[in-house]
């Protein structure tokens, strides 16, 4: 239960940050404010960065972008992973093995470096593209998880009875079974949403999205492209860093806890 | 043998999407790929024919052409001429950066591996423990933590203020070493990117162990293997540990395939010369047929270590063999 709470209060402190971050924040976020590369000091608790804008108000700001991304890149990849794992497990046959073989294919090719292969001749940079590439790169474990529940859901009783009674399979699928395998589309969710959070911090770390745009992620760009940290401008790293990993971490408590609750073998005895 | 022969079948067909991927994903985009980079030179438009004609690139032919071209090539081995390296081959490139990528990743991921599992028969065994919580939260946090921010903070702290270790590079290159010495400058200079690669996955082994071990905790044969008295160290080892290595095992070896590829920011960011490092080069300055060739033995690799996984699992776990 612990971890529960203690995500929750995570992920509360992120998104009453994110909604309020015009607030909260100090400074415009992208507004130049003072000279650049000021060190911390009571008017900016962060310093300033190269064109002399507030740190603090950027970290405060870039939840915004960081939560949306990670949360759109969860739900995508949880949306693709449930439809084609439900549709895999369900049919069988020939469905199945064409189904299985991409899923296969997507997870044995390595992730990372398809992204960045993409995003490299992608010339269109934003955060719509920087959540796409993720996604659809990344779904096929959660496909994997989602067709074995299917198909050991498929040969139960309801099910039998709802396809005697002439029910459409479309309604079984997603009316009947769904339901039914909710806490571990959940927890998936909950991985995913972990996975766009890194994901997003490492392509933007490289310069593979649109860097205009504030996230943690473009901020641990410019402060390594500043070469920060050989600067001694280490707060600038740290920073962005300690909130993708506490969000990061709430989100794993999340994954971690629905699971523990659904898995019985994992539970005390 | 009828399973082995599908997977066969599998991974060939994967291969073929690999290639195929990498084929198609620079010709989808939009704009003349040859073009865009040979602007850059501003060369005149006989100079970049030349080039084009030197770099192997012909564009003007249909897309069913160049495929069959493309396969050939690759079949043979031949991935043209990098840009940013010219002229030495793609294939000479990615010969000078795989031994740096395999000898650092392939070592820390074989220790993060032994010290993770043994870690997580610790934390499962004692689940209800402080210490096993604490270990599982430690673990939770360090899955969350991004590497390449883990990397800098190292870089920040034992190479910049410490001065314990150097930044950057494999090894020196301003002084000519000999035998041992060189030796030891290139452990001296692995050491940092190393521990912060077996650090940052540590968390994954852990997880999968303890929860292996919780899981085989609640078996029956566990159950009495206590009410027969078994000696505690017995039950843990010969009982529990054995028998929930086997996932484990088979992560490892899966993770493996991973080596070439996995260390990508966190070479970049203590500039190893590796396959990730030349990648993200390759990618910074659009070198066409690197990316290529880097993304393919990156495929490739992964590719080999799933078979050998499938091929020595049968020997593990007899309940697959039937």
């Amino acid at each position: 239960m612990r971890k529960l709470y203690v995500a929750i209060a995570i992920l509360g402190i992120h998104l009453i940050i994110a909604a309020f971050a015009d607030l909260i924040a100090p400074y415009d976020p992208s507004e130049i404010v003072n000279l650049p590369y000021q060190p911390p000091s009571k008017e900016h608790l962060l310093g300033t960065d190269r064109l002399g804008r507030d740190i603090l108000s950027q970290l405060l700001h870039g939840s915004r972008l960081s939560i949306f991304i990670g949360v759109s890149v969860g739900a995508l990849m949880t949306l693709l992973s449930t439809t084609i794992g439900m549709l895999s497990g369900y049919y069988g046959g020939v469905v199945d093995r064409i189904l299985s073989t991409l899923t296969d294919v997507f997870l044995v090719i390595p992730g990372l470096p398809l992204m960045i292969v993409i995003s490299a001749y992608i010339r269109v940079r934003g955060p719509l593209v920087v959540i796409l590439v993720i996604a659809l790169t990344s779904w096929g474990g959660g496909t994997r998880i989602i067709r074995s529940q299917v198909m050991s859901l498929r040969n139960r009783d309801f099910v039998m009875a709802l396809k005697s009674i002439g029910e459409s399979n479309f309604r079984i699928m997603f009316f009947e079974m769904l339901p039914n395998m909710f806490s571990l589309i959940v927890a998936n969710f909950f991985s995913a949403v972990l996975y766009g959070i890194l994901g997003e911090a490492s392509l933007s770390f490289l310069g593979l999205s649109d860097v205009s745009k504030i996230t943690w992620g473009t901020m641990l760009y410019w402060a390594q492209s500043a070469n920060a940290l050989l600067n001694g401008m280490w707060y600038w790293v740290l920073a962005p860093g300690v909130a993708i990993a506490s969000l990061g971490t709430a989100f794993a408590l999340l994954n971690f806890y629905v699971d523990e609750l659904t898995n019985p073998r994992l539970r005390r005895s | 043998m009828k399973y082995f022969l599908q997977r066969m079948l599998f991974y060939l067909f994967t291969i073929f999407v690999a290639i195929t991927l990498n084929f198609l994903i620079p010709r989808l985009m939009p704009g003349d790929p040859a073009e865009r980079i040979l602007s850059r030179y501003e060369a005149d438009p006989n100079a970049i024919a030349a080039m084009k004609i030197a770099l192997g690139i012909e564009t003007d032919k249909p897309l069913l052409d160049q495929y069959v071209e493309y396969l050939k090539n690759t079949l043979s081995g031949n991935f043209g001429i990098s840009y940013v390296y010219y002229p030495v081959k793609v294939q000479q490139v990615i010969q000078n950066a795989l031994p740096w990528t395999v000898g650092l990743v392939g070592i820390s991921t074989l220790i993060s591996f032994v010290i993770g599992t043994l870690l997580g028969v610790y934390a499962g065994w004692n689940r209800e423990r402080a210490s096993g919580i604490s270990l599982l939260m430690i673990s939770i946090l360090l899955r969350s933590i991004p590497y390449f921010w883990l990397a800098m903070l190292m870089v920040y702290v034992f190479g910049f203020r410490l001065k314990w270790f150097p930044i950057a590079g494999a090894y020196s290159s301003r002084q000519i070493m000999e035998g041992f010495q060189f030796v030891k400058n290139v452990l001296f200079h692995g050491f940092l990117p190393s521990i912060t690669l077996i650090i940052a996955s540590l968390g994954g082994w852990i997880l999968t162990m303890r929860n292996n071990m919780v899981a085989i905790l609640s078996e029956d044969f566990v159950l009495l293997a206590e009410a027969k008295g078994l000696k505690k160290k017995d039950i843990l080892l010969r009982y529990a540990a054995r028998n929930a290595m086997l996932p484990s095992f088979t992560a490892f070896g899966l993770s493996l395939g991973f080596v070439v590829s996995g260390a990508l920011l966190t070479e970049i960011v203590f500039s190893y010369p590796g396959v990730g490092f030349t990648l993200y080069r390759a990618v910074i300055s659009q070198d066409y047929p690197l990316i290529q060739g880097l993304f393919l033995i990156i495929s490739l690799s992964v590719l080999t270590a799933n078979l050998i996984v499938d091929l020595t699992y049968g020997f593990l776990d007899p309940r697959v063999r039937v």
